[in-house]
C-alpha cells in the first residue's frame, strides 16, 4: 500500500467506528432516555423506572464506556497502520 | 484539655470558622501551585507548553468544565424539575462523546493555540477568524458572569461578608494564578480544584444517602428503599409527596418531548463547541493523549453528574419533609440564615403560622431559590459543621476553576487571535506575552464588574452561550475536519446565519426585544424553547454551509493538504518539557 492508500483506508475505518459509536450514543440518550422513556418506564429496576434511569444515570455510564471503546479501537488502528507514536 | 473536651470543641466549632479554615487552606494551595508553575513563553501561557499528561489534563478539563452551575446550580434545578433535569445531565456529558470522537484528536493534531486559529487557518480567511473570536468572547463573557455570581453567593452566605468583598477576593485569587501562570498555572491549579470539588460534592451525598437509605453509594441510594419506611422506594415516596402538593410526578417531566430532545441536543453540541473546553485538548503531547484525556475527563465528570440526580432527590424530599406544613416559629436555623440572604422567602398569606408549600401560586407561601439546594442540603440533613464548610470550599473551587479557564480564552482571543494574527503579525513573543497578561487582567476586571453588578439575565444568557457555540463553532469545525471540499464562503456564511438566527430567537422569545413582549410558549417555532433552539440553528448552519459551498470554488490545495494531514495522528508538534 502506498502511504496515500494507507491514509485513505485508515480514515474509512475511523469513520466506520465513529458512526457505529454515535449510533449507540444516540440510542441510549435520545432513544431510551427521551423517545421511548414512557414505554421503558413500565419496567423497573430496584426503585428506578427504567426510562427515568436511562435519562438520569444509564446514558452517562454508556457515554463513558463509548469513549473508552473508541480509545481502544483507535489505538489498535493506529498500530495496524503504523500511525502509532 | 482532655480528649473528650477536645473532641467536643472539634464538633461544635462554628461553621464559619470551619469555612475560614477550609477556604483559607485551599486558597493557599492554589497560590502555591501558581508560584510553582509560572509561564515563561507564549506556548506555556496559551497551552501549558503542550506537554500536560492525559490524567492531569483530564482532571483539569473536568474542573474547567464543572462550573458553579454544575456544582451549585444543577442538582437544584433537577430538584425542582425532576425528570426534565435530564436535559442537563445528558446534555453536559453527551457532548464529550462528540468532542472525543469528532473534534479533540484532530484539533490536537492541527496543533495551534486557539479555536480561532483553526477556523482562521482552515478557512484561509481573517473574516472567519474574527467571527470566531467574536463568538469566543461572547460565549466566555456570558459564562464568566455566572461564575462570579456563584462566588458571591458562597462568600455572602458562609463567610458572612459582603457579596462585593467576596467577589473581589475571588478576583484577586484568579488574577494571581491566571496572570502569573497562564494555561500552565491554570492547569495545575485545576487539578487541585478537581480534587477539592469532587470530595466536597461526594462527602455530603454519601452521608445523606446512608442517612436516608442505608446505601453508601448515592447513585444506588436514590433507587433504594427508605430506612425509616422499609418497603417504600425513595422515588415512589417523592412522586407521592410531589403530587400531594400539586406538582407533577418527580419521575415524569412537564416539558414536551420535542423540547427535551432539542435542549439535550443543543447542550451536547454546545458543550462540544465551547472554546474553553476545546482549548484544553491543545495542551497534551500526542493525538492519542487527546483521546485518552477526553475519556478521563468524562469519567471524572460522570462521578459528579451521576451523583447530582441523587442529591436532587435527597434534597427535595428532605426539604418538603422539613418545612411543609410546619410552624414557622420552629423552623431550623439554616432556614433563617438563608432567609436573611433573600434566597428563601416566606410570606404567611393565610396567617395560620404554618408554612404552606405547594404548586398553586396563590396559596403557596414559600419560595426557595434553586441555587441554594446543594449548599443548604448538608444543613437540612443536619450533617456536621465541617461538611457544610467543605461544600463552600467546593463551590468556590468549581467557580474559580471555570472562571480561570474562561479568562484564558478571553486573553488569548485578544492577544493571540486579534493582535498577533490579525493586526500586528510581527509582534515579538515577549510583547505578546505581556499583552496576554494585560488582557487577562482586563478580563478579570470585567468579570468582577459582572459579579458585583450581576445582570439579571444571567440565566437567560447561559442558554445563549450554548446556543451560540452550537450554532457557530460546532458545524464549522466538524465540516472543516470531515468535509475536505468545505470552503471559506460556506463556513463563514453558515456561521453568520447560525449566529444571527440564534440571536434573533433569544431576543424575541427570551428578552421580548422584538415586538415589545415575550411571546407565549405556543408561539415557539416547532414547540422548541429558546434553550433548545441552538439545535435548530446548528442544523441551519450545516445546511447553509453545504449549499453555499456547492456554488463556490473548492479550497486551495494547501488547505486540502492541512485537512488530510490532521486526519493522521502521527507527528503532532513537539511539546516543550515541564
Amino acid at each position: 500500500m502506498t502511504s496515500q492508500e494507507k491514509a485513505k483506508a485508515y480514515w474509512k475505518k475511523n469513520i466506520q467506528y465513529v458512526l457505529i459509536l454515535l449510533l449507540v450514543w444516540f440510542f441510549v440518550s435520545y432513544g431510551a432516555g427521551i423517545i421511548f422513556k414512557d414505554f421503558l418506564n413500565s419496567f423497573k429496576i430496584g426503585g428506578f423506572k427504567l426510562g427515568f434511569w436511562f435519562a438520569q444515570q444509564g446514558s452517562i455510564y454508556v457515554f463513558v464506556i463509548l469513549i473508552f471503546v473508541y480509545i481502544l479501537l483507535m489505538n489498535r488502528l493506529d498500530k495496524k497502520y503504523g500511525f502509532d507514536e | 484539655m482532655d480528649l473528650t473536651n477536645r473532641y467536643l470543641m472539634f464538633e461544635t466549632l462554628d461553621v464559619q470558622y470551619w469555612t475560614y479554615i477550609l477556604v483559607g487552606l485551599t486558597f493557599a494551595l492554589y497560590i502555591g501551585i501558581a508560584i510553582w508553575s509560572r509561564a515563561s513563553s507564549t506556548k506555556e501561557f496559551y497551552v501549558a507548553g503542550g506537554g500536560v499528561s492525559p490524567w492531569a489534563n483530564g482532571m483539569a478539563t473536568a474542573a474547567d468544565w464543572m462550573s458553579a452551575a454544575s456544582f451549585i446550580g444543577m442538582a437544584g434545578i433537577i430538584s425542582f424539575s425532576g425528570y426534565d433535569g435530564a436535559v442537563y445531565l445528558m446534555g453536559w456529558t453527551g457532548g464529550y462523546v462528540l468532542l472525543a470522537l469528532l473534534l479533540a484528536p484532530y484539533l490536537r493534531k492541527f496543533g495551534k493555540f486557539t479555536v480561532a486559529d483553526f477556523i482562521g487557518d482552515r478557512y484561509y480567511s481573517n473574516t472567519a477568524r474574527i467571527v470566531a473570536v467574536f463568538c469566543a468572547l461572547l460565549v466566555s463573557f456570558t459564562y464568566v458572569a455566572g461564575q462570579m455570581r456563584g462566588v458571591g453567593i458562597v462568600f455572602s452566605r458562609f463567610l458572612e461578608v459582603d457579596i462585593n468583598t467576596g467577589v473581589i477576593i475571588g478576583m484577586l485569587i484568579v488574577l494571581f494564578y491566571a496572570v502569573l501562570g497562564g494555561m500552565k498555572g491554570i492547569t495545575y491549579t485545576q487539578v487541585a480544584q478537581y480534587c477539592v470539588l469532587i470530595f466536597a460534592f461526594m462527602v455530603p451525598a454519601i452521608f445523606i444517602s446512608i442517612q436516608m437509605t442505608g446505601n453508601p453509594v448515592p447513585q444506588l441510594g436514590f433507587g433504594s428503599e427508605l430506612i425509616d419506611q422499609p418497603g417504600t422506594f425513595l422515588l415512589d415516596k417523592l412522586d407521592g409527596l410531589s403530587t400531594d402538593l400539586g406538582f407533577h410526578k418527580y419521575t415524569e417531566g412537564s416539558k414536551s418531548l420535542i423540547d427535551v430532545f432539542a435542549i439535550t441536543l443543543a447542550l451536547m453540541v454546545g458543550t462540544a463547541g465551547l472554546p474553553h473546553v476545546i482549548v484544553r485538548f491543545f495542551t497534551v503531547k500526542r493525538v492519542k493523549d487527546a483521546r485518552k484525556s477526553a475519556g478521563i475527563a468524562l469519567l471524572l465528570i460522570a462521578v459528579l453528574y451521576t451523583t447530582a440526580p441523587a442529591v436532587a432527590v435527597f434534597a427535595r424530599t428532605n426539604l418538603i419533609e422539613t418545612v411543609s406544613n410546619q410552624p414557622y416559629t420552629t423552623v431550623p436555623n439554616w432556614f433563617k440564615k438563608w432567609e436573611s440572604t433573600g434566597l428563601i422567602t416566606f410570606q404567611d398569606k393565610n396567617n395560620d403560622g404554618l408554612i404552606q408549600y405547594n404548586a398553586n401560586e396563590i396559596e403557596n407561601e414559600l419560595v426557595v431559590d434553586r441555587d441554594i439546594m446543594v449548599l443548604a442540603n448538608p444543613e437540612i440533613a443536619e450533617l456536621p459543621n465541617w461538611v457544610i464548610a467543605l461544600v463552600a470550599a467546593g463551590g468556590l473551587a468549581a467557580a474559580l476553576s471555570t472562571a480561570a479557564g474562561l479568562l484564558l480564552v478571553i486573553s488569548s482571543s485578544v492577544s493571540h487571535d486579534l493582535i498577533k494574527n490579525v493586526y500586528y503579525p510581527n509582534i515579538s513573543e515577549k510583547l505578546e506575552l505581556i499583552i496576554a497578561r494585560i488582557s487577562a487582567i482586563g478580563a478579570v476586571c470585567v468579570a468582577g464588574y459582572f459579579g458585583i453588578n450581576p445582570p439579571d439575565f444571567v440565566a437567560a444568557v447561559v442558554a445563549l452561550a450554548f446556543g451560540l457555540a452550537a450554532a457557530s463553532f460546532f458545524p464549522a469545525i466538524v465540516l472543516g475536519i470531515f468535509y475536505k471540499r468545505m470552503n471559506k464562503e460556506g463556513a463563514v456564511t453558515g456561521m453568520l446565519v447560525g449566529i444571527v438566527l440564534m440571536l434573533f430567537y433569544i431576543m424575541k422569545f427570551k428578552f421580548g426585544l422584538i415586538g415589545g413582549v415575550i411571546p407565549d410558549k405556543s408561539q415557539w417555532w416547532f414547540g422548541i424553547s429558546p434553550e433548545g433552539f441552538g439545535a435548530v440553528a446548528m442544523c441551519v448552519n450545516f445546511i447553509v454551509s453545504i449549499v453555499v459551498m456547492k456554488f463556490t470554488k473548492a479550497p486551495p490545495l494547501d488547505v486540502q493538504e492541512i485537512v488530510e494531514n490532521i486526519r493522521i495522528p502521527l507527528g503532532a508538534s513537539k511539546p516543550s518539557n515541564h
